[in-house]
């Protein structure tokens, strides 16, 4: 009975990283088709952040969900004015721009801190289920996914802003004849957009060690979430991240946490093959 | 562990400077001692200091006149954590730097890349790590602890304080895979029983579902030989599962990296580990050699056992080449396999004749407010394991790794 | 048409047969060897997507697939020309079936770079993983992240002492580098070539005129996967090892760097760039002023902001430009990469 009470968490964990890892990228792709690889170099930076606000004495929690947001989103933002704007509608040109600047950040990072691994340590302490012992840090994780998801739904759905950014990301001239600067309105994306990554890498940072190339581990399955995801934001998202996070840990908890990747990586080739536009091309259809 | 990049030039310089002073008082040429190491990347937190070490020696031994009247020139190069990189290095230091010994190497895989280059082109080659064991070739000296001077010492007493269930965690490569062997047959000799044996790729540094894992089994006693810096995740994960209090840990690398100065004391207390050095022997070598190293880098942070055993086979090196009168390669072996030994920070430490590798005093610890705590010392201790199937007097062409048979 | 294919070659073999003689005294030849064949692995990228519009995210798994292959059969059979040929061959054959997957399933652009990345990926981890004893192909241990050391190394075709190392060895790579470049070269003039342009043009069009486009393509896809698999196997003799991280996302970034810079849709630009960006991370190697995964960084994206065409073209129109001759209309090499959903 416990046994299966902590498997449950150990999926829905699974899951609710999967979504935090890949929401910025998710945001950015959905709205204005830019395939960000300075993504996971956007989560480490969040990750370092956190460490450095900590560090000078700042409790870890606000560093987390407000520091490392701030700071990534205006990192984003300078990214966004000098760089990615020449190259929007340019799909693959954007990706190897990205690519090129997720190489700076590592540069910086490792220019910076030193090629050493560094972290703090978790937040909440671990509590007992029966004769389990579970990381507590595990639940905070599930409920930021939540409440992530919940808000990105809740400013799309019911704010002016989101309409705004729906409309724009539908039809862009539209937004613009009736007086809505798209050039604005991507700005803003990118700076959310930027500011999740941030802090999706607070969050985990204190999970595992940060290294200024920490990035690459993320940004290989942020990236195959998303475009498995397909072209509805949330629906997507929230799809994908399921249907991978379950799989790799029935494989981990089966076999072994290698082949649960492996598992994971197997399950995206196939999904592609069989629905090439991604989940929600073929179900949730013009959901958001 | 945070030696900012500018500190370390810095520190550089000077000994440099220092060792450049006298320089006039030496022959032309200078002996080259080739250095192959990670200082960058995931595995920088053990190359750095041993770097540091190789440039401490070094500037020592011209500060004392130099070997035989020549200044020794150290030609350095980062591997960056790339096992690829040693080969290609290799081969630079060997063919084109033409060096007369190398000292280096971190990782049993970045051995093995190196190991049959430095054979072929007769460069005498000095391996300062603890690693699994078995390594037979007359071409090189090891100068690191090996299973029988570490497992078979701290598996007993770990079971004795715990139980004699025993889950094993290991790093997925050549040493991980032998030394979990190794753990197998000290554990099943001391009646214990290994339950699971899990290894991780390098790279994992998620190790949640293994935690949930190790608790279905609840063994009485977890043995981790974990490597590198993704590896670290798994102390902090078992501690924020509060795990640490429920079953004693045990490792073979923890600490070699300085990873208990990284882990808060909270994470880090009560983990059991067996080593050749800790910062708290309380010898007149020790203190004179974190003196020294204080006076090169500022503080004796960096100071860990890969770095002590660096500096230890730099040592042993330099008192063969005194014995042999040359560094020509054969006569160097020679006067080492005469039983050369050194007084270093850790101690005594002789060269076993028989398999190249080092007989050394041992030290069972444990992990107390970010220090290693010496629970028990064994003096002298040979290293049994490769004796059992190296015997480099009688075989001197051997050129293998034996591997323990379970 | 026949006279100026006539005259490309004899160019080429004048300007290569330079090239290698004087090239040697410039750099030594340990370091020159690893440029060519890093040349030969950025051409394998630059044909089928310079010239055949797929954009692989993952031509290091052919690279690193070349050099296992190479180390495991050079490790059972102990002579080194058979593993040379099936390091060409077995690459060429896992993209044929890759590339009928993913092509007559009609993907393209993002998500065939998806489908790349993740193989490649797969393999990484697959590779890495096979440290234990159980992972054995005949007399060959994987070895996992230790990768395999200590295997034959090239020899003289049918006399397995006679090794081929050192200055001899750096002769044998240029010289495969000018027939590869020969072939694609003749390979692009042949009608396979000139209609794998036109679907890199309008892939619809050439399919109603009645082209099978999945097929093609997929017999580019091997055959650049043959090429770079050709290149692993002359790397895994260079460095005498074979790693997983030959298999690593990095080592494939750095394909599409070299394209890009070098220049897409040109035989020269990848090998320029593959061979020019290879020696620059030497030199930025060997100082530590400043991190070089910065600069090769800020190279990519001041050539995807300034100079989206690459070096070897802008010097082109330059050269055409200055001597005052009409430059030749150039196709639109960038088209195929605008995006075309969303």
């Amino acid at each position: 009975m416990d046994i299966s009470f902590v498997i449950l968490v150990e999926m829905l964990y699974a899951i609710a990283s999967l979504v935090l890892i890949s929401a910025g990228l998710a945001v950015v792709f959905g709205m204005m088709k830019v395939i960000n690889l300075a993504h996971g170099e956007f989560m480490m930076m969040g990750g370092y952040a956190t460490i450095t606000a900590v560090g000078l004495g700042v409790n870890v929690f606000i560093a987390m969900l407000i520091v490392a947001p701030l700071v990534v989103g205006l990192i984003g933002l300078v990214v966004e004015r000098l760089v990615i704007r020449h190259l929007y509608g340019r799909l693959v040109d954007t990706m190897l721009a990205t690519w090129g600047l997720s190489l700076v950040f590592i540069g910086l990072a490792t220019m910076i801190f030193g090629n050493t691994t560094t972290g703090i340590s978790t937040p909440i302490p671990g509590f007992t289920v029966g004769a389990y012992q579970i990381n507590g840090y595990n639940f905070f994780i599930i409920v930021m996914a939540v409440v992530l998801v919940i808000a990105l739904y809740a400013v799309l759905k019911g704010t002016r802003a989101g309409l705004i950014a729906r409309g724009t990301m539908q039809r862009s001239d539209m937004a613009a004849a009736l007086g809505y600067s798209p050039d604005r309105i991507y700005m803003a994306t990118f700076f959310f957009g930027s500011a999740l990554s941030g802090l999706a890498g607070a969050i985990l940072a204190p999970l595992v060690g940060l290294v200024p190339t920490s990035g690459g581990a993320y940004i290989a399955k942020a990236f195959i979430t998303v475009i498995a995801g397909g072209p509805s934001l949330i629906a997507g998202l929230v799809s994908s991240a399921t249907s991978f996070g379950l799989v790799n840990q029935i494989f981990t908890f089966a076999v072994s946490p290698v082949i649960g990747e492996v598992a994971l990586l197997i399950a995206a080739v196939i999904l592609l093959r069989a629905m090439p536009q991604g989940i929600t091309s073929r179900f949730f259809k013009g959901k958001l | 562990m945070s030696l900012k990049r500018r500190e370390f030039l810095g520190a550089g310089a000077a000994l440099t400077t220092a060792a450049l002073l006298p320089s006039a008082a030496f022959a032309a040429d200078t002996i080259k001692l080739g250095s192959i190491l990670d200082t960058s990347g995931i595995f920088d937190a053990y190359g750095k200091p041993m770097d540091q070490a190789t440039r401490l020696a070094i500037a020592e031994i011209n500060a004392n006149g130099g070997l035989l009247g020549r200044e020794v020139e150290i030609i350095d190069y980062d591997t960056q954590s790339d096992m690829a990189l040693y080969s290609q290095y290799a081969q630079k230091l060997t063919r084109q730097d033409r060096v007369d010994v190398v000292h280096g190497g971190i990782l049993s895989a970045s051995r093995e890349a190196i190991r049959q280059t430095m054979r072929k082109t007769d460069t005498l080659y000095f391996y300062n790590v603890q690693y699994e064991g078995g390594v037979c070739d007359r071409n090189i000296f090891v100068t690191g602890v090996t299973p029988t001077q570490q497992v078979e010492v701290l598996v007993p007493y770990a079971m004795k304080k715990s139980g004699p269930k025993v889950y094993i965690l290991a790093a997925d490569y050549n040493y991980g895979q032998i030394t979990a062997r190794w753990i197998q047959k000290f554990v099943e000799d001391n009646g214990g029983e290994v339950v699971a044996t899990d290894f991780f790729p390098l790279d994992v540094s998620d190790f949640g579902s293994t935690i949930t894992k190790i608790q279905q089994v609840s063994p009485d006693l977890v043995v981790a030989p974990l490597v590198g810096g993704a590896h670290l995740s798994f102390f902090r994960q078992w501690a924020a599962a509060g795990m640490n209090t429920k079953i004693p840990l045990a490792s073979t690398t923890m600490g070699v990296g300085n990873e208990h100065k990284v882990l808060t004391s909270a994470e880090g207390d009560g983990i059991m580990v067996a080593y050749n050095y800790s910062q708290e022997l309380d010898t007149p070598e020790n203190k004179a050699f974190k003196e020294k190293w204080k006076a090169a880098y500022g503080d004796t942070n960096g100071i860990h056992e890969l770095a002590v055993s660096t500096y230890q086979g730099i040592m042993l090196w330099a008192e063969g080449v005194k014995k042999a009168g040359t560094v020509d390669r054969d006569p160097v072996i020679e006067a080492l396999e005469t039983g050369v030994s050194i007084v270093g920070p850790a101690g005594n430490i002789a060269i076993d004749p028989q398999t190249h590798h080092a007989t050394l005093d041992v030290h069972i610890m444990e992990v107390e407010d970010q220090k290693m705590k010496v629970v028990e010392t064994l003096n002298q201790v040979a290293p049994v394991d490769t004796q059992a199937v190296c015997n480099l007097q009688e075989n001197p062409d051997d050129n293998t790794q034996y591997e323990i048979e379970i | 048409m026949e006279r100026s294919a006539k005259r490309d070659v004899v160019v080429t073999l004048i300007v290569s047969a330079i090239l290698i003689a004087v090239m040697p005294m410039l750099i030594g030849t340990y370091t020159l060897t690893v440029l060519v064949i890093y040349g030969m692995l950025g051409l394998s990228l630059g044909l089928i997507w310079g010239f055949g519009g797929i954009l692989c995210f993952g031509q290091a798994a052919f690279f690193g697939l070349g050099a296992y292959v190479y180390a495991i059969a050079a490790v059972n059979i102990g002579e080194s020309t058979l593993p040379m040929i099936l390091a060409v061959l077995l690459p060429g054959a896992f993209a044929a079936v890759l590339g009928a997957v993913m092509f007559y399933g009609r993907l393209t652009d993002v998500y065939l770079g998806v489908i790349t990345l993740v193989v490649t990926l797969i393999l990484f981890k697959f590779i890495n993983s096979t440290a234990g004893p159980q992972y054995v192909i005949g007399d060959a241990r994987l070895g996992g992240f230790n990768g395999i050391p200590g295997f034959q190394t090239l020899n003289v075709p049918g006399d397995s002492g006679a090794y081929i190392w050192g200055d001899a060895y750096f002769y044998v790579c240029a010289v495969a580098l000018v027939i590869v470049f020969l072939l694609v070269t003749w390979l692009l003039r042949s009608s396979f070539g000139r209609i794998a342009i036109g679907i890199r043009e309008n892939e619809t069009r050439m399919a109603l005129i009645g082209y099978d486009v999945a097929a093609r393509k997929t017999v580019l896809f091997a055959i650049g996967a043959a090429i770079a698999g050709l290149a692993g196997a002359l790397f895994a003799n260079w460095a005498e090892i074979v790693t997983p991280n030959l298999f690593s996302l990095g080592q494939s970034a750095e394909i599409i760097i070299w394209c890009i810079v070098g220049g897409l849709g040109t035989r020269l630009g990848p090998i320029v760039g593959a061979a020019g960006l290879a020696y620059l991370k030497f030199l930025l190697g060997q100082q530590s002023m400043i991190d070089n995964t910065l600069i090769m960084g800020l190279v990519l994206v001041i050539f995807v902001l300034f100079l989206p065409r690459g070096l070897v073209p802008a010097v082109g129109s330059l050269w055409h430009a200055s001597v005052g001759r009409t430059a030749r209309r150039r196709p639109a090499n960038r088209r195929m990469r605008r995006a075309r959903h969303g």
